[in-house]
């Protein structure tokens, strides 16, 4: 056996790889699931901060300055670690995907939150006093002045920060979620080939290639212009 | 002055430790247009913002059209809509058009419909002869149209006060005249109108009364003439002969 054919017996293994890729293919289904709500959910509660933020009321910002710093400042990890084996103290037991899907979304909302406020408060203060002068509302100027003006501005760093802590989901497996890595790591070790690794490998590039193309689009799409 | 459109009393404001405003009389009749002139810092544009209320007077009482601005229990918003505001950097939305600038406030708190809110948008923006700039967004004008697109923005809603905070000084020279005759039409038309402003052509053949405002006061006042030719006080002569100069 020459030494390129033992390279591809090891690592690309077909018949390892026919017998396990209906695994992968469920890691897949669970990643895709888990970066769903991360997205959705963190991106919600992060904008939500800011219009809170929003409304000036000193106590209130300096909560959400703290958690928002705390959970910047914290690995991820560490954070998955405390919900998934810290909460069951307090006679709460999360699952790991539950818990993979609080942390990240929690981590998502701290950054979202600062990357939509900085975006806010970079709009000039004549915009807020043009559109109360004419009558408009606080509410109102926020939502037809200042946040369409301040989401372009927030696109390409919202868009790269996402696929960051998105790609986090390969955390999981730490607390026992089925998603690509754990599903490629166990049919390793049932395996003692690593073979599905490097089809989990290709997993996270075809699912997450396609999104750094777009994000790159979306950042010269959206650049601002006056 | 027989019931005055605006009269604000005793007006003082503070940021902080600066004492900015130190106890400011102004009454305004329908119809007069009042030129206020005064060093940078003096506190000319901190007047005029409060009178709408984009700042909040430390002490004093400002009624306009016969409402209460500083009584907590005025629907502010609705009050704003009889005081229009033009600022030194035109402030338009750039992300819309100039139909949309100047229909944003007849829909969301006038609320008209869109085909009303645009009929009275585009009658306002032919008052300032942009009419065929409609669907310009502001980065696709000049520094001259977006000042006219800012102004019809405001009458647009038909105000009774007109307040001008510079609006000129932005402005490359050449442009300086196209806002100024739409500032005249609107005099002409009746509009009572409080201009900050150093365009001295224009307060000359245009003001009733020149307002001279310096440390938060207002030192002197009277019609252009008496105040640019023979103003009493030492500080209005000094400042009169520093913008001739220029
Ligand atoms: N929001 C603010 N906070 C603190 N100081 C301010 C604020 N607005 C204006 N000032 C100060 O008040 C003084 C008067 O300002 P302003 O009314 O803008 O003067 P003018 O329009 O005559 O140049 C200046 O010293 C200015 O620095
Ligand atoms: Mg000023």
């Amino acid at each position: 056996m020459s030494t390129w054919d033992r390279f591809v017996e090891t690592f690309f293994n077909a018949k390892v790889m026919l017998k396990y890729y209906p695994d992968i293919l469920s890691g897949v289904v669970v990643t895709i699931e888990l970066a769903v709500l991360i997205i959705v959910s963190g991106l919600l509660a992060g904008l939500a901060l800011a219009l809170l933020r929003a409304l000036g009321i000193r106590p209130l910002n300096w909560l959400i300055i703290f958690v928002v710093d705390l959970f910047r400042s914290l690995p991820p990890l560490v954070i998955i670690v405390l919900i998934y084996f810290g909460l069951p103290a307090a006679d709460i037991s999360p699952s790991g995907f539950v818990s993979t899907w609080l942390s990240l979304a929690f981590v998502l909302m701290a950054f979202s939150e600062e990357i939509f406020w900085a975006g806010i408060t970079s709009i000039p203060r004549g915009q807020w006093e043009a559109s109360r002068s004419t009558g408009l509302s606080f509410g109102q100027t926020l939502i037809n002045v200042i946040l369409p003006q301040a989401f372009r501005l927030t696109i390409p760093p919202l868009t790269n920060r996402t696929i960051a802590i998105t790609k986090g989901t390969a955390l999981g497996t730490v607390v026992a979620v089925s998603e690509i890595l754990g599903q490629a790591s166990s049919a390793m070790s049932n395996s003692y080939n690593p073979s599905p690794l490097m089809m989990g490998a290709a997993a996270y590039v075809v699912l997450f290639l396609p999104v750094v193309v777009a994000a790159r689009w979306i950042e010269t799409r959206f650049a601002w212009k006056r | 002055m027989v019931d005055p459109i605006v009269a604000a009393r005793g007006i003082h404001k503070h940021f902080g430790h600066l004492h900015v405003l130190k106890g400011v009389d102004l009454e305004v009749a329908e119809r007069e247009l009042v030129f206020v002139i005064g060093p940078s810092g003096s506190g000319k544009s901190t007047l005029l913002r409060c009178l709408n209320r984009l700042e909040e007077p430390s002490a004093g009482s400002v009624v306009v059209d016969g409402i209460d601005m500083l009584d907590p229990r005025t629907d502010i918003n609705h009050a704003r809509q009889r005081i229009g505001m033009v600022f030194q950097s035109f402030n338009l939305y750039p992300h819309m058009t100039a139909l949309g600038n100047v229909t944003l406030a007849l829909r969301k708190v006038v609320g008209k419909s869109r085909a009303e809110a645009d009929a009275l948008g585009m009658a306002a923006l032919e008052r300032v002869g942009l009419a065929d700039r409609a669907g310009h967004t502001p980065g696709q004008l000049s520094g001259g149209q977006q000042q006219r697109v800012a102004i019809a923005r405001a009458i647009a809603l038909e105000p009774r006060v007109m307040l001008f905070d510079e609006p000129t000084s932005a402005l490359d020279p050449e442009l300086v005249g196209s806002v100024l005759e739409v500032m005249r039409d609107l005099r002409q038309s009746g509009m009572t109108m409080i201009v900050v402003s150093h365009e001295m052509g224009f307060a000359r053949n245009a003001a009733d009364r020149v307002v001279f405002m310096d440390h938060g006061l207002i030192v002197e006042q009277g019609p252009p003439a008496a105040i640019f030719e023979s103003p009493t006080q030492e500080r209005t002569r000094a400042f009169i002969g520093q913008i001739q100069r220029h």
